[in-house]
């Protein structure tokens, strides 16, 4: 193992003043970012008090249990909710992919692949041949939507964000319709993308255990944050355990296998002061 | 061939290739049902243009409208089902229309072609509100073109591309309405809208884009137009009710072939 003791220190107010949460991101100015981050849906307090940022270049998991405020979060952050309290910052112009968790196309609506692709924005077709190389779906350029299998049509959504130029991925748990062996080329692809596009991406996830080993950052979400940085050293951290529970622990003995340098002065930070995780 | 039977012809054609491009939209969108009930409020629309001394078209359109906005307005409710809302809606416009219609006794309307359409009796005035009001109607669909597809595709991905969802969704209300009160006077209110999703269903089979489709529901529809007008002729049957018949054998017909693609 490398990396250094995780240093650990709680915040004396739950939202600090300052867009990015201290002891884990990377300098500079983050791509988007939220302050105290609270947002209420049909009466229920889905987010509270959330207060995070992704950076250029960096990959940022949002992990938690089903109901935890994921995707909701993410969906703040594109700006398809409106925040009941505090505030979605962007870096004005920001270019944002957008890869949606599923997406199906009615069937009475006739549309290929390279059609679909070609809805968002005025591209060329050598543009949209290029973004199918890149996601590694060309063979299905002239395919039916609604041919597509679950895996297929993650890889065609990842093309249509590309086609953007995006200088931040937005991705709402691209694991789900895909099975173990898709999951893991698709994360290849991802951060390939990540390296040739250098954007920040912001990942959905609802297991930690898949994104581990691609992830620079992890923010533990139940309602709001519980613990946030390192990917290894949150799986230590106790809110992560107790959210997740023995499914962690048997997380953290295969993280043995798996860990990789980081800055050693990224630590682990609890969101709150001990009044996170549910018993 | 006679005079009227031209006019007839034209009429039906004008309003069946406006109908293949916009009824394919309401296809795609599954807005069959919206369509009717919009449809059914025309007859509110009419009456309420006599009222005011205006051109009853722009009557049906500013209640089609109003009937759109309150529509979403209750959706968001939450409340009651979207097909609730449409049923009680519909059937209340419609039923409200009849109502203001008796109150109207000096007017002699004849509620039989407002209701099933009277195409034999077109007027050259008619014709060329049709042209040039399906004219603007398509000039405004064919601008819209790409961004009201990436709408029905998902409204998420298409309103964080930055298009602004809301107003492409008004703009395709507004154009539905625009038809129904073109359409109104030639296949009648309560048969609006299978001219404008039986063309388009019947082309989803045989197409594999979305201009394709839009442009076959329009082939499928002046063919049924033409076939229902020569039928109404023939055996003297009533125009509008011919030509729906007319689209609907040509769909069964087509949903008998062999598909492609």
């Amino acid at each position: 193992m490398s990396t250094t003791h995780p240093h650990r220190h709680t915040h004396a107010t739950p939202a600090p003043a300052t867009p990015t949460p201290t002891g884990s991101a990377p300098p500079g100015d983050p791509l988007v970012w939220t302050e105290n981050l609270s947002v209420r849906l049909g009466g229920r307090v889905v987010l509270s008090g959330v207060t995070m940022a992704v950076h250029p270049g960096e990959v940022v998991t949002l992990i938690g249990p089903n109901g935890a405020g994921k995707t909701t979060l993410a969906r703040a952050v594109l700006g398809l909710i409106r925040p009941s309290d505090g505030r979605v910052q962007r870096r004005p112009g920001l270019r944002v992919g957008y890869m949606p968790q599923r997406l199906t196309v009615d069937a009475t609506l006739p549309l290929t692949v390279r059609r679909f692709l070609a809805l968002w924005r005025p591209v060329t077709p050598e543009r949209i041949t290029e973004a199918l190389e890149e996601a590694g779906v060309t063979r299905l350029a002239d395919a039916a939507v609604q041919t597509l299998s679950g895996g297929e049509m993650q890889r065609v959504l990842l093309a249509r964000a590309l086609l953007g130029d995006p200088q931040l991925l937005v991705l709402d748990e691209p694991d789900q319709a895909v099975d173990v062996h898709g999951q893991a080329e698709l994360f290849a692809r991802i951060e390939q993308v990540r390296r040739r596009h250098r954007c920040g991406v912001l990942l959905v996830s609802h297991d930690l255990h898949t994104v581990m080993a691609r992830t620079d950052r992890v923010i533990c979400l139940n309602g709001h944050v519980c613990c946030h940085g390192r990917p290894e050293d949150v799986s230590r951290h106790p809110e992560y355990h107790a959210l997740f529970g023995r499914h962690a622990a048997e997380l953290a003995v295969y993280l043995h296998h798996h860990d990789h340098a980081h800055d050693p002065d990224r630590g682990v930070v609890s969101g709150h002061d001990g009044d996170c995780c549910h018993g | 061939m006679d005079e009227f039977l031209i006019r007839a012809l034209a009429a039906g054609c004008g309003i069946a290739l406006l109908a293949g491009p916009l009824g394919s939209f309401i296809v795609w969108r599954r807005m069959a049902y919206f369509g009717d009930t919009l449809s059914h409020s025309a007859l509110l629309g009419v009456t309420l243009g006599f009222l005011l001394g205006v051109n009853p078209m722009i009557g049906v359109m500013v209640v089609c409208v109003a009937l759109a906005l309150a529509l979403v307005a209750l959706q968001r409710r939450r409340t009651l089902a979207a097909d609730t809302l449409l049923g009680i809606l519909s059937h209340g416009s419609l039923s409200l229309g009849l109502v203001a219609l008796a109150f109207l006794e000096t007017l002699r309307v004849d509620l039989m072609a407002y209701l099933f359409g009277d195409i034999l009796s077109v007027t050259i005035n008619d014709l060329v509100w049709i042209y040039s009001g399906g004219a603007v109607a398509l000039t405004g669909l064919a601008l819209l073109w790409r961004r009201l597809l990436a709408v029905t595709v998902d409204e998420d991905l298409a309103r964080v591309e930055g298009m602004p969802v809301d107003a492409l969704r008004l703009a395709f209300m507004l154009l539905i309405a625009m038809v129904i009160a073109i359409a109104m006077k030639i296949v009648g209110i309560l048969l609006i809208t299978s001219l404008l999703i039986i063309p388009a269903a019947s082309a989803r089979r045989f197409t594999r884009t979305p201009e394709q489709m839009a442009a076959l529901a329009s082939v499928f529809g002046v063919a049924a137009v033409v076939a229902g007008l020569l039928a109404s002729l023939a055996w003297d049957l009533p125009g509008g009710p011919s030509v729906v018949v007319a689209a609907a054998s040509l769909f069964l017909a087509g949903s008998l072939l062999p598909m492609r693609g």
